[in-house]
């Protein structure tokens, strides 16, 4: 089972979520977390895991070989990147463009591009107690995450429960770490901004055919908004943390919520049975 | 002698348009006659690499030099390499900017004027940054 955590707007919870989970569900067969975010990987800050290897992540990147390109740019028109560029007689290769689909050396009729590979990230494998652990992290200065998350989510194991970590936002690379899972929990919280961001990525999760409920963070003030949309869109809300300094405090000391405030591991104990029950009608349906 | 002018629209007396890889128009036009072409510039709606796609497009064309308000790195580099000097910081329509590189006086700019990506802000396809967390919202690309 592949429970992916997700949000939307940034700064909502998502890790809170998803390492607390984790944890309380430790003791209930294999588990393992995977930090998705690989941009900005944060888990490890609450988890303090022990890291055991570290892979690079490489994408496949165009070689031309001068002395066989004969220059007819048909490697540059099947680039949708524009990664690939021919003018007069040099073939430029823009590397922090290309996606490493492999176009441009299928299409050479001249068989002048090899590919090799180029370093884009790293991933990491390693503990947390019995919890399994991996998060990936996107080279400083690289725009493509969606290389190293396929990357951690490679190193998911079938016969655990596995809980992905995503990015904020509602892009790719968010797509990337959805994509696959058998239920998305999406964080929010009770304001304008995180039911206009909850939104977008309630319509991601359905376009990608991902079943999905909601747990509302920092419940209390703000609005009604949220629920009013959730009840609307017969979207589940899941869970309500409330807003509590106490929480804010011990996060603030790098302390998950299930270590700081052990009573919560029932509760999220629970949040886990009614998702893997979704989950399984989500299949069905 | 050609030379290729980014312009907001396909005339010659349309602004010049300050950005080369997004820009509106590309005018190919040919300095002793001032008879031209106008072409819709298809790398508007690129979603990376405008610059080198207009770039590779002006040399196609024959250019012998271009006449912009600015050129990032990318399309810098695709123009070098085809060997066709850019002039940056120009203004007023597309005709005025031709005469004045007529009379001598644009200089060939040595090296990319502005950062990759510069034609995307406050324009059309924006939106590459947002904030993180917190109040701001999540990431957005």
């Amino acid at each position: 089972m592949i429970l992916s955590v997700a949000s939307g707007k940034g700064g909502t919870g998502k890790t809170l979520v998803a390492t607390s989970l984790a944890l309380s569900l430790q003791g209930q067969g294999a588990v393992q977390l995977l930090d998705c975010d690989v941009e900005e990987p944060n888990a490890h800050i609450l988890l303090r895991p022990q890291i055991d290897s570290s892979r690079p992540v490489t994408v496949p990147v165009p070689a031309v070989d001068n002395e066989k390109c004969t220059y007819c740019g048909l490697c540059s028109e099947a680039c949708a990147y524009n990664a690939i560029a021919v003018a007069g007689r040099t073939v430029l290769v823009f590397r922090e463009l290309c996606h490493g689909c492999g176009a441009c050396s299928y299409v050479c009729p001249a068989g002048a591009i090899s590919e090799e590979p180029r370093q884009v990230g790293v991933v990491e494998r390693g503990r947390v107690g019995t919890m399994r652990f991996a998060q990936g992290r996107l080279n400083v200065g690289e725009a493509m995450a969606g290389p190293v998350i396929r990357a951690v989510k490679r190193l998911a194991d079938p016969a655990a429960t596995v809980i992905s970590d995503a990015p904020p936002g509602t892009s790719c690379p968010v797509v990337e770490t959805i994509r696959g899972s058998d239920f998305c929990l999406l964080v929010t919280e009770p304001t304008p901004f995180g039911l206009s961001d909850l939104t977008i990525a309630v319509e991601v999760s359905r376009e990608i055919n991902v079943p999905c409920g909601v747990v509302i963070n920092r419940d209390g003030p703000g609005d009604e908004s949220v629920e009013r949309y959730c009840a609307q869109e017969a979207i589940p809300v899941l869970m309500r943390i409330p807003f509590d300094r106490r929480i804010a405090e011990a996060y603030c000391r790098g302390e998950t919520l299930a270590a700081a405030m052990p009573s919560w591991q029932q509760a999220f104990r629970e949040l886990f049975d009614r998702v893997r029950g979704l989950a399984a009608v989500g299949s069905v349906s | 002698m050609k030379i290729a002018v980014s312009a907001t629209a396909p005339h010659l007396d349309a602004a010049l348009d300050p950005r080369l890889g997004r820009c509106q128009y590309f005018l190919i036009v040919d300095t002793e006659s001032m008879e031209f072409e106008a072409i819709e510039n298809p790398a508007i709606t690129a979603p990376g690499g405008a610059g080198i796609q207009a770039a590779q497009l002006i040399a196609e064309k024959g250019a012998e030099a271009v006449i912009t308000g600015g050129c990032g790195p990318n399309a810098y580099q695709v123009l070098s390499a085809a060997g066709i000097p850019v002039f940056v910081g120009a203004s007023g329509s597309a005709r005025e900017a031709i005469e004045s590189y007529k009379r001598g006086e644009l200089q060939p700019t040595p090296q990319a004027s502005t950062g990759p990506g510069a034609g995307m802000r406050g324009g059309m396809g924006g939106g590459m940054g947002g904030g993180r967390g917190g109040m701001g919202g999540g990431r957005r690309r």
